[in-house]
């Protein structure tokens, strides 16, 4: 409409036509997109029937007095197989199970592996999402620093300094708080006292994304599944170290496709356009390139989400999981398999719970990417 | 291309220096200290701790520590805290146990992600591709111990055969036939288990590899000349569709280290991932920081020689 743009006033009276191009939202698209998508489809229903169960599941085992206690013993009731009912003469009535029936069995203390199922998914979807989230944070700050402001410089002499003053945390962690704390001074003194004023160019230096991307390839050295094993076990066993160490060792991916994005938004239009506006860089960060380039990282947050369930399961496993009196899907698997024989089901039924779950986020992302991305849609 | 090696060379070097006061750091910041692994043990009075900690220097300050493990890392004098042995050779011994498993999984995975790769890419949404889609997802998602008791279960009270361990005990006086199949068997498990995930992801990548070429051009080209269509897929398509795998080549070495903690503890199999997971619960930070320090090695002189090879096999890439 050239002729309402030149005059304005005309605008005011001309009644406008609803606007040709989008009759869809890129929602109803993208759903659209999925439901042709069978495979992602279930992947969704699967993924959302998690997360209420998960929920339901902390809220029916925890508390002091729960409806299903995924710790209670029945010594008597011991390697029940799933769908038999309590003996109830055998049992004190506070002790019989709340549903009246051992849907999944029982296992080798007389647990009622039900309840220890959905306690085992709270467990499994916390880990999932939170040391997901920490990856995904780190990813996109590091990824966004490093795409947004690669081309500033760092002076040789700062990283020095700052390496002084790391080299003091580390010597103050390590017994000598005083020589510590001294160098940790020191180098944040020289970096604060030199920044003022021009930089001089004489001194040399190394870009931001130089030196992030530097660090993004020490951490790939790293053997991911053996690392966090070492920490973990280093570490006093809980359950949020082993969330917060499967994140620190999984940011690099979406580092990497942050930074991608970033470099090819930075040259657009509309970025220079809001730089001309004058808005802040920070501003232009949030609100007009992260979400222009969170698709690939939602997409690769879907199966990192698999990915560290199924490293929580194979710590487990191994025996550095979440501490004994919690039930996780991977320790009540490791606990069962010295039954394999006489009691499949502590085998088969976390491990197929474990399966089903991954599977499912694993096929919900691979749909993301088609959907979040119509470069890939079959025409 | 010197100049690019030369770079890479040092950029590599630059990288692996850091890599190894990481995880120095990682290893002695954390809680706890390996002259007190055991403290109720009566052997251990303080004196003996002394001797301990003097031995193997850790009275002395970090970056002192990490000269003199370095140090002794190259010239080869490193021990073990565990039994003195040195690490280098315990390393070597167990990895000439994981190298079969290694190679066995590699060829199962090489062999059998290419032809279903490229079937399903041809076959681009018939009944072929959707069930190898699934499966590779499948095979994914599965968790590799849990496949690993399925496939034991399945094999032990099937076929009667022993699978656990690298060969059965007492078998010393059998002919030599069953004693090769008895040490086939017990490697069959285990690599195909390592492959399994290998195996998802390969095939997977072939196909989008080979969907990608086919949409080319020249692809369109060769059809409207009248090529056959096998023509087109295999000389045309394929040969062009294989290029990024010889880079791969390079990637898969660090998998002779990092592979197959989980599946050799299974399997009880005396391989690299076994000794270090030992090394792990034993506090032996020198295994474990040589382990380490060796998959870094192999990550870097990976990725390096998958430049090489790319910049050999790809005429379009020129440093």
């Amino acid at each position: 409409m050239p002729d309402s743009t030149q005059n304005p006033a005309a605008i005011a009276d001309t009644e406008f036509q609803a606007p040709e191009a989008p009759r869809r939202t890129r929602l109803q698209e993208a759903w659209e997109e999925l439901r042709r998508n069978g495979l992602a489809l279930s992947g969704m229903v699967v993924f959302v029937a998690f997360f209420l169960v998960a929920v339901s599941g902390l809220a029916l085992t925890s508390g002091v007095d729960p409806l299903l206690d995924p710790a209670q013993i029945r010594l008597q009731e011991k390697l029940r197989s799933p769908l038999s009912m309590p003996n109830t003469e055998l049992l004190s009535p506070e002790e019989t199970p709340a549903l009246g029936i051992y849907l999944l069995g029982t296992d080798d203390l007389g647990r009622d592996v039900f309840a220890r199922m959905l306690q085992g998914s709270w467990v499994s979807l916390t880990v999932g999402f939170v040391a997901v989230g920490i990856s995904v944070l780190l990813g996109i700050l590091m990824g966004g620093v490093a795409g947004y402001f690669g081309d500033l410089s760092i002076r040789s002499d700062h990283i020095l300094a700052a390496f002084i003053a790391l080299a003091g945390v580390v010597i103050a962690a390590a017994g000598s708080p005083a020589i510590g704390a001294a160098l940790l001074a020191a180098g944040t003194a020289w970096i604060a006292l030199t920044s003022r004023g021009k930089r001089p160019a004489a001194l040399g230096g190394v870009s931001v994304d130089t030196l992030i991307m530097r660090f993004v390839d020490i951490m790939l050295c790293f053997p991911s599944f053996f690392l966090i094993l070492t920490v973990v076990a280093l570490l006093p066993a809980s359950i949020y170290n082993i969330m917060i160490v499967i994140g620190l060792t999984s940011w690099m991916g979406a580092a990497r496709f942050v930074r991608a994005e970033f470099l090819s938004l930075r040259e657009q239009d509309f970025v220079t356009a809001a730089r001309a506006l004058g808005v802040s860089d920070w501003r232009i960060i949030f609100r007009h390139m992260i979400p222009n380039a969170v698709a690939p990282v939602l997409v690769s947050a879907t199966i990192g989400i698999a990915t560290a369930i199924l490293t929580e399961a194979g710590l487990s496993f191994l025996g550095f999981g979440v501490p004994p009196p919690h039930a996780t899907w991977g320790n009540i698997l490791s606990d069962g398999k010295r039954f394999i024989f006489d009691a499949p089901w502590l085998t088969f039924v976390p491990g197929i719970a474990i399966l089903i779950v991954v599977l499912s986020f694993n096929l919900f992302g691979e749909g993301l990417r088609d959907v979040l991305n119509p470069k890939l849609r079959e025409r | 291309m010197v100049s690019f090696i030369g770079r890479s060379v040092i950029q590599k070097a630059v990288t692996l220096f850091f890599v190894s006061v990481l995880s120095f750091l990682i290893i002695h910041l954390a809680p706890g200290e390996p002259s007190q692994v055991d403290p109720l043990n009566p052997k251990f009075t303080p004196e003996m701790v002394e001797r301990f900690r003097k031995a193997f220097h850790l009275d002395k300050p970090l970056h002192v520590q990490y000269a003199f493990f370095y140090r002794n890392l190259l010239t080869g004098d490193l021990v073990s805290w565990k039994d003195n042995q040195p690490v280098l050779i315990k390393i070597w011994e167990r990895f000439l146990n994981s190298l079969p498993l290694f190679i066995v999984g590699t060829l199962i995975t090489w062999t059998l992600s290419f032809p279903v790769g490229i079937r399903s890419a041809i076959r681009r949404g018939g009944l072929y591709d959707r069930t190898a889609t699934l499966l590779a997802y499948l095979l994914i998602s599965i968790p590799g111990f849990f496949f690993a008791y399925i496939l034991i279960i399945l094999v032990v009270s099937r076929f009667q055969v022993p699978v656990i361990g690298m060969e059965t005990f007492g078998l010393a006086d059998a002919s030599t036939i069953r004693m090769l199949m008895d040490r086939v068997w017990h490697l069959l498990l285990p690599s195909v288990l390592g492959a399994t995930g290998g195996i998802a992801v390969l095939s997977r990548y072939v196909r989008s590899q080979m969907l990608e070429v086919e949409g080319q051009d020249y692809i369109r080209t060769a059809r409207a000349k009248g090529l056959p269509e096998e023509q087109v897929h295999y000389r045309h398509a394929l040969r062009n569709a294989l290029l990024p795998f010889v880079t791969m080549f390079g990637l898969i070495l660090p998998g002779l280290i990092g592979g197959s903690v989980i599946i050799e503890s299974i399997f009880s199999w005396p391989g690299m991932g076994r000794m270090a997971y030992e090394a792990i619960l034993a506090r032996d930070y020198p295994i474990i920081l040589t382990v380490n320090f060796i998959s870094a090695v192999l990550v870097l002189a990976g990725t390096f020689l998958s430049d090489l090879l790319y910049m050999v096999v790809d005429p379009r890439i020129r440093l």
